[in-house]
């Protein structure tokens, strides 16, 4: 066994293609001036680069960028009170801590996500932010560095793998109750609407994370062999994706208090939390189907041949595998969702996007819109480019289209 | 045969899957009707308790509000005349924006598999910058920042070549009027749409009956343009003239204003649906494996053959789909709208809801507004699915 990996080993070693060094103008021949059309789109694209660089540089170093660390406690939890900010920075811990914990147990991706999520910490604790907020800050690589060394040690331990799954899952109604409180325990915090960038995380959250289980059902159903059940769950599915998510939150702001008992009414945040989660779900559905359809016949008649029933079988046999392969469309869904929570602002939830009307109409903060938009543009940029490089690389190490 | 009739009479009906089949989806229908009867049943004694009842007479009720844009209107005009110009207001952005976004996709997508290393990563770049912001925060820096702040006032506007000016108020364009002899040149336009049919027609025939490929599109396209042409000169008179934004005391006057938040809808759904584009054409050119080109080359056709015979259909196969749905996207998403203040369907119909209180009609209506424009989309795509569909051997 170990011999033959030896061989494979030292195969690939001789197999490996010679390593050229080009020299620089040849690969400056080669790639930018190999024919005169070439030349002149690389005359073009660096007039682009130089007039765009140009541009952006003279604005940039005009703007007034005070706007945002002025403003910055506004724009990320809102009207959050500045005496319960202690319940953000703990759910912050709690994912960091398991970040770590993750990465101490399996390594690779982990491991990454969680070096990085530390290491910006740290950096940001550099920037001169008030004294307790960099105590604050550096918590987090804290939290991350416990977690790292909790989940190296637990290496290999069984009930350690099922407590981090039940961890995993428990931090999210544990991070809820701790931001909104709970009657008796914590004091609940007033004006849910008005929470600024922890809005749309929360929208995000909430929604993937609600619209799994019905997004699983409904793609189930939808491949159902009882017609009742399939054309219910494809007309959902169908509505659903063909209108909006506008037109939905719409309805959620003025309807969905019509189609409710008068003693039920709930708040617009719950109401938008139900509109994403409904919209959410039938995308999942149909990510989740994609996944169904990539199981070959085979398994589901290995199934029946072990006398597996169809729940069964497809509880124990297909969802694992499909639900596999569909983990990076969900992250994609994710970040889809994330973004699409800036339209929160329609219903009037003050998430990132909308709050910034209230500094813009702070007479001292007079005409910084660009300013603004370009924070919360960077903001989402960085956190939705770096969720899908993970998730590209998740779909190499998870080998999807290879099995 | 005889065993099996047997067996399924041993079998008592609660075990019988057939049996247990039919009862599980009555029990499912029974359920979500009895969800739908509550959700009904709350809405008529909430709807009564306000002392509203569902009807759409309200449809016929002037209207009374100004819509800026779009199809001749005014406010004495009807509820339903006024939802009408927002249907078509956001058709005419959506298509103008699909024809934006496509080419936009394609310059970028082909920029991406282009040689030129710089090229390549400009295009990248773009792709990955545009897909990874809200579409909400970049129509809002188009419309806030870009064309309320960033352009200047009507005195001081930028001017682009082809006479074409930006300003603050709104963008300018050169535009064709119809003059006098226009009513006359009208026939000509019909008569060459009925042409091009009958020669599209009969064309398609005559390729199918000698097997041959080709687009007879294109015969169908030249007949239109050769008569409108014709009719052009036959006519006395020009029936189109080109009428050109001109500076006046305070104000342009010709030519075809468009207003800022139409251009910041097309400007930030045609940018942002573009780079999605750009990477379903990319998908679809790498999809066409380097062996068809050389195949093709090697039974001897000529350069456009290939790209016509081989190449664009097969990339066109994988293209399609994704494509259609991006434009279904764009059309949906021309719904933020709304938060820029276009007059699409979206934002006439909650004005009109303002107006009226309507809720539940106006929410129907503009869900099936959008639904409608949805399945059209699917049943096309559908149709073209099957016409495409790989033949397997």
């Amino acid at each position: 066994m170990n011999d033959n990996r030896q061989i494979v080993h030292t195969v690939k070693e001789q197999l490996r293609p010679p390593s050229e060094r080009i020299p620089v103008f040849r690969w400056l021949k080669e790639n930018l001036f190999s024919s005169w059309l070439n030349v002149i789109l690389t005359v073009l694209a660096v007039a682009v680069i130089v007039m765009v660089l140009f541009g952006l540089l003279k604005w940039a170093l005009g703007a007034r960028w005070e706007v945002i660390p002025a403003n910055l406690k506004l724009l990320l939890v809102g009207t959050y009170p500045v005496e319960y900010l202690w319940r953000v920075w703990t759910t912050g811990y709690i994912i960091a801590f398991l970040l770590g914990f993750s990465s101490g147990s399996h390594g690779g991706l982990m491991r990454r996500v969680s070096t990085v999520v530390a290491s910006v910490s740290i950096l940001m604790a550099i920037l001169p932010f008030p004294w307790g907020t960099r105590g604050w800050l550096l918590g987090i690589a804290v939290a991350a560095a416990i977690g790292f060394s909790l989940g190296h040690l637990s290496k290999g331990i069984r009930w350690c793998k099922r407590l981090e799954i039940a961890a995993w899952l428990l931090s999210f109604p544990i991070s809820l109750v701790l931001l909104n409180g709970l009657g008796g325990i914590l004091p609940v915090i007033e004006r849910r609407t008005t929470w600024g960038f922890l809005l749309n995380l929360i929208g995000a959250v909430v929604g993937i994370g609600l619209s799994f289980p019905i997004g699983v059902l409904l793609a189930l159903g939808r491949r159902s062999e009882l017609p009742a059940i399939r054309w219910v769950c494809t007309a959902y599915i169908e509505i659903i994706r063909g209108v909006p998510l506008i037109s939905l939150l719409f309805m959620a702001s003025i309807m969905l208090q019509l189609l409710l008992p008068t003693n039920v009414r709930p708040d617009l945040l719950i109401r938008a939390m139900m509109t994403i989660t409904a919209f959410s779900a039938a995308y999942m559905a149909e990510n989740v189907r994609g996944g169904l359809q990539a199981i070959p016949r085979g398994q589901y008649e290995a199934a029946s041949a072990v006398g597996l029933n169809k729940a069964l079988g497809t509880i124990l046999i297909i969802l694992p595998q499909a639900l596999r392969l569909v983990i990076p469309a969900i992250v994609g869904q994710f970040i889809a969702l994330f973004m699409d929570t800036t339209l929160f602002g329609f219903i009037a939830i003050l998430e990132l996007l909308n709050i910034t009307r209230s500094i813009m109409g702070n007479i001292e903060w007079r005409g910084t819109i660009f300013e603004l938009y370009v924070f919360i543009g960077v903001v989402f940029w960085i956190l939705c480019y770096s969720m899908s490089y993970v998730s590209r690389r998740m779909e190499k190490t998870l080998g999807v289209g290879e099995r | 045969m005889s065993n099996k009739v047997a067996s399924s009479h041993s079998i008592p009906f609660w075990r019988d899957v057939r049996v247990l089949h039919v009862i599980g989806q009555v029990l499912f229908l029974v359920v979500i009707a009895a969800g739908i009867w509550w959700l009904l049943n709350n809405l008529q004694t909430n709807l009564k308790a306000c002392g509203l009842k569902i009807s759409f007479g309200f449809l016929k009720n002037t209207a009374g509000f100004p819509i800026s844009e779009g199809l001749r209107y005014d406010p004495t005009d009807v509820n339903g005349y006024a939802f009408w110009v927002g249907i078509v207001n956001t058709i005419r952005v959506a298509v103008i924006g699909i024809v934006f976004a496509t080419v936009i996709g394609t310059v970028i997508g082909v920029a991406r598999l282009s040689n030129n290393w710089l090229v390549k990563k400009l295009a990248g770049l773009y792709v990955e910058i545009i897909r990874n912001i809200p579409l909400l925060v970049q129509l809002f820096f188009w419309y806030f920042a870009v064309m309320l702040t960033g352009l200047p006032m009507v005195k001081n506007s930028i001017s682009l070549p082809g006479s074409i000016y930006l300003t603050r108020r709104g963008v300018y364009i050169p535009w064709a009027t119809a003059t006098e002899s226009f009513n006359t040149w009208i026939f000509y336009v019909i008569g060459g749409l009925a042409l091009a049919i009958i020669v599209y027609v009969l064309r398609r025939m005559q390729l199918k009956r000698t097997e041959r490929p080709g687009f007879p599109i294109i015969w169908a396209i030249t007949v239109l343009i050769l008569t409108l042409v014709a009719g052009w000169f036959l006519t006395s008179g020009n029936p189109l003239a080109l009428s050109v934004p001109v500076l006046k005391k305070f104000n342009f006057a010709g030519g075809l204003w468009l207003s800022t938040s139409f251009t910041a809808l097309l400007m930030g759904l045609s940018v942002y649906t573009g780079a999605f584009i750009a990477e379903i054409v990319r998908a679809g050119i790498l999809a066409v494996s380097k062996g068809q080109t050389e195949a093709a080359k090697a039974v001897g056709l000529r350069n456009t053959q290939v790209l016509r015979l081989v190449i664009l259909p097969q990339a066109m196969r994988v293209i399609i789909p994704p494509l259609a749905s991006q434009y279904l996207n764009l059309t949906k998403n021309s719904s933020l709208a709304i938060l820029i203040g276009y007059y699409d369907l979206m934002n006439v119909g909650t004005t009109i809801f303002n107006q009226t209180g309507r809720a539940v009609e106006m929410i129907l209506l503009i869900m099936a507004s959008y639904l409608t424009m949805s399945l059209l989309t699917s049943l096309l795509m559908n149709y073209y699915n099957r016409r495409m569909k790989l033949v397997e051997r």
